[in-house]
């Protein structure tokens, strides 16, 4: 059973999707890297589930995807709105939170 | 175990349960299930249909009411072929979910109290319904309206139907939640939404009560939701005191929110900001009696976990008693008609609720019963005379309205002496009863009580006088006298009088149903009916307690009468007389200002002590302003003429004491511990500061790294 390579592709994801989302100043970029990271836990379930033979995992899986997509819904949503009132999405600016 | 007061009982229980069956009886889920589909019929096609959707809630609620006529009849011949025997309630559970073993049930439990409720919750909304069509015509959240007065019913039909703790929370945040849609039905005016808000969230208090009553109570039951069980192992003693007492108090802080309960009151009279009817259906049938409804459901708890039996004093009784003062007190120095009927509906509240604390179960599930038909009758009997007169007010706009508005002002009448408790009207025979109950001041022959409660006759007592007192000026101000409103006052339409007419003949009729057992005048078979067919019949194992009946004098009958007839009498002789004095060309501001502070003060200057007392310590930003200002009125009376020349003394003094405390310790000490602490914060909050950069990247960046510590620290321990 192949289950280190599974595991060692989806920590590969997850870090380039961590430095997505810290490093990256573009918003959509933000949102895929997310993406990627979601992706990456998605892969860890299906090789745990088909390694300890549940189906499981699979499910846990499809329940992420469905999730990530209403995620991602209402992610682009908010940077559309954010676009259309500063004519950009770069993150660095969004900062009116600040203290 | 309180045995103490239960000795004479034990004859009366008896070993034998009989199983009562029926197709109403085990079929009741469907009085719920109607207006809960009406609900979603009115919102989906209401707008679409030629009368706004009100026909369908009429339809729903008549549907409901003619089954619960069918449940009450099925009861009724069950209990009369029992024989005399316990009858063990309908109960049909589904399991709604299964969570951790587990079995989380919804259900019916369907017995003597729950038939009685269905009655009544259906009966008065219907009323209510066919009301609103008159009341609220041409409002622009028609359908909207009559969609939650739909939910609102099939709301607390669900809740009175509970099989299970968790389905009356359910029913119970249900409740809550439509109470709030209708409260702030015309949500555009900001008193209106604050109403509702201010209702919900003082609900929302008592709420956490609710839910850590109930949780206490399933572990220390076992693990059962199941009411019946709880009751049963709390009354045969499996469930420790302490447990029990605990729970009661969590139990006891939802009643006092939801059935607005001294020092949870306020959000009541708030709460008239909604649409009459819906004040009427939250008074009568729906919303406030939720919480006297829950003590009487989980009776055994609080029987025993307050040791009601054989004591003269305990929170639930001492709750209900300062709640009935306090209301009654409160409804004098009230303009509004309707704020008038509230602090009356928290006064009777506190009357049950005082009831169910010393034991007298049966006489306060009778109340409730009375009370509904005739509070609703007020309430709508005070929508229609806001419907003619366009104002609530009744110093402003209203007087004399007795010869413009016959049928109103009869029906009002009535309910309002069936309110105040004179013979032979609904509120004599249910008022006089909890008297009874209370078992104290054996004086007037009130024997076989479950305690002394002598506190709580007293209590009962002056609040009969003050609730005929305050009754006979809201009818002096709105009917006698001259009209002081614009305009031409008219009756109104038969969908608003013939749903009066109705109420005001239950009114009339209603307390019957429970002719004390001494009442010789009628057959022995007549009398006790209601409580006949709604107490249930202690026995052996049961989800009752076994509570001591007291028997009701003529005494304690006449007293109490000629009590609340010398609170009316001196009412109406105070108001004739300002009248006359009117007339005589003192005018109106004699009625505008003067009767609240003269009329307290001349009645009792102790009281009016302790009003003051309450108002500006207790209730300052509590009550508003309006209410607070002619008490205080009265207050300032007796400050000017009393006590002024001891005040001023001792104020002197207070502020040469206060110059020197000032300088050296205010200044000083207490300042120089403020200011530092204050500056320490600042400085503080400004280091903070710099921590919240706004930019969402850094904080992702220092959550994975904590995540990161985190787990390193996880896997390294473990």
């Amino acid at each position: 059973m192949l289950l280190n390579q599974f595991l060692v592709l989806s920590a590969v994801l997850f870090a380039i999707g961590v430095y997505g989302v810290l490093a990256r100043r573009n918003g959509v970029l933000v949102l895929m890297s997310i993406e990627l990271i979601l992706n990456a836990v998605n892969i860890n379930l299906v090789a745990f589930g088909s390694y300890v033979s549940s189906i499981s995992g699979e499910v846990f899986a499809l329940f992420v995807i469905t999730v990530a997509a209403a995620e991602v819904g209402v992610g682009l949503a908010i940077l559309l709105l954010l676009y259309r009132n500063r004519r950009s999405v770069d993150l660095s600016e969004a900062d009116l939170m600040k203290g | 175990m309180g045995l103490q007061g239960i000795g004479v009982l034990a004859a009366e229980a008896s070993a034998e349960i009989v199983h009562a069956s029926g197709w109403f009886l085990s079929n009741v889920w469907i009085i719920p299930a109607i207006p809960a589909a009406g609900f979603f019929a009115i919102l989906f096609f209401g707008k679409r249909l030629p009368r706004g959707g009100s026909e369908l809630g009429i339809i729903a609620v008549g549907a409901s009411l003619v089954l619960a006529l069918c449940t009450v009849g099925q009861w009724i011949s069950t209990v009369n072929g029992a024989g005399g025997a316990a009858v063990e309630p309908v109960v049909n559970r589904w399991t709604w979910w299964v969570a951790g073993g587990v079995d989380f049930t919804i259900g019916t439990l369907t017995d003597g109290l729950a038939v009685a409720l269905l009655f009544v919750v259906t009966a008065i909304s219907l009323l209510v319904h066919i009301y609103s069509t008159d009341y609220v015509a041409g409002d622009v959240r028609y359908t909207h309206f009559f969609a939650f007065l739909s939910l609102f019913t099939a709301a607390m039909l669900f809740f009175v139907l509970a099989e299970n703790t968790i389905q009356m929370i359910v029913g119970w945040e249900l409740v809550g939640v439509c109470s709030f849609v209708l409260i702030g039905h015309w949500w555009e005016e900001k008193p209106n939404s604050d109403a509702a808000l201010k209702a919900f969230l003082t609900n929302r208090v008592g709420d956490v009560g609710l839910l850590v009553g109930v949780s206490v109570l399933f572990f220390a039951a076992g693990g059962t939701f199941s009411i019946l069980e709880i009751n049963t192992r709390a009354i045969d003693g499996e469930i420790g005191h302490n447990l029990l007492l605990i729970s009661a108090l969590c139990l006891l802080a939802a009643v006092i929110s939801k059935s607005g309960q001294f020092f949870l009151h306020t959000w009541l009279p708030d709460a008239m900001a909604g649409p009459t009817p819906v004040s009427a259906l939250i008074h009568a049938a729906t919303m406030v009696v939720a919480g006297v409804y829950l003590v009487a459901r989980m009776y055994g708890v609080f029987f025993e976990g307050m040791v009601i039996a054989g004591s003269s004093i305990n929170a639930l009784a001492l709750i209900g008693g300062i709640t009935t003062l306090v209301g009654a007190s409160l409804a004098f120095v009230q303009n509004d008609i309707k704020r008038v009927l509230a602090y009356s509906t928290i006064s009777q509240l506190g009357y049950m609720v005082m009831a169910l604390g010393v034991g007298a179960w049966t006489a306060a599930v009778f109340h409730l019963f009375t009370h509904a038909f005739f509070k609703a009758c007020l309430f709508l009997g005070s929508g229609s005379v806001s419907h003619s007169v366009h104002s609530f007010d009744m110093k402003k706009d209203m007087g004399g309205l007795r010869k413009h508005m016959p049928h109103t002002f009869r029906t009002f009448m009535i309910a309002s002496v069936a309110l105040a408790g004179l013979p032979p009207l609904a509120g004599f025979w249910s008022k006089d009863e909890i008297l009874a109950g209370t078992g104290g001041w054996g004086v007037f022959g009130a024997t076989g009580g479950n305690g002394a409660y002598t506190a709580m006759l007293f209590m009962g007592m002056a609040t009969a006088a003050l609730t005929a007192a305050y009754m006979t000026r809201c009818i002096y101000l709105t009917f006698f006298g001259t009209y002081r409103g614009h305009g031409h006052p008219h009756e109104s339409g038969r969908r608003i009088t013939v749903p009066l007419w109705i109420l005001a003949i239950f009114a009339v009729g209603a307390g019957w149903t429970n002719l004390p057992k001494g009442f010789q005048i009628v057959p022995k078979s007549w009398t006790e009916q209601f409580g006949h067919y709604v107490e249930p019949v202690a026995a052996e194992h049961f989800y009752f307690p076994a509570i001591a009946h007291a028997t009701p004098s003529w005494t304690l009958a006449i007293v109490s009468t000629l009590v609340a007839l010398t609170g009316a009498g001196v009412a109406l002789a105070y108001y004739r007389r300002v009248d006359r004095r009117a007339a005589a060309g003192g005018a109106a501001t004699e009625l505008a200002d003067g009767p609240t502070s003269r009329w307290t003060v001349a009645r009792a200057g102790h009281t009016l002590l302790v009003q003051k007392y309450y108002l500006d310590h207790l209730y300052t930003g509590i009550v508003a302003k309006g209410t607070a200002g002619p008490v205080a009125k009265g207050a300032y009376w007796f400050n000017q003429h009393g006590i002024d020349e001891v005040v001023n003394q001792a104020g002197r003094k207070a502020v040469a004491a206060g110059h020197i405390i000032y300088d050296r310790i205010d200044q000083q000490v207490i300042d120089g511990v403020v200011n530092t602490t204050g500056a320490a914060s600042h400085g503080a909050g400004e280091e903070l500061r710099r921590m919240q950069t706004g930019k969402v990247q850094q904080y992702a960046g220092v959550m994975f790294v904590a995540a990161v510590v985190l787990a390193a620290a996880l896997l390294l321990v473990l």
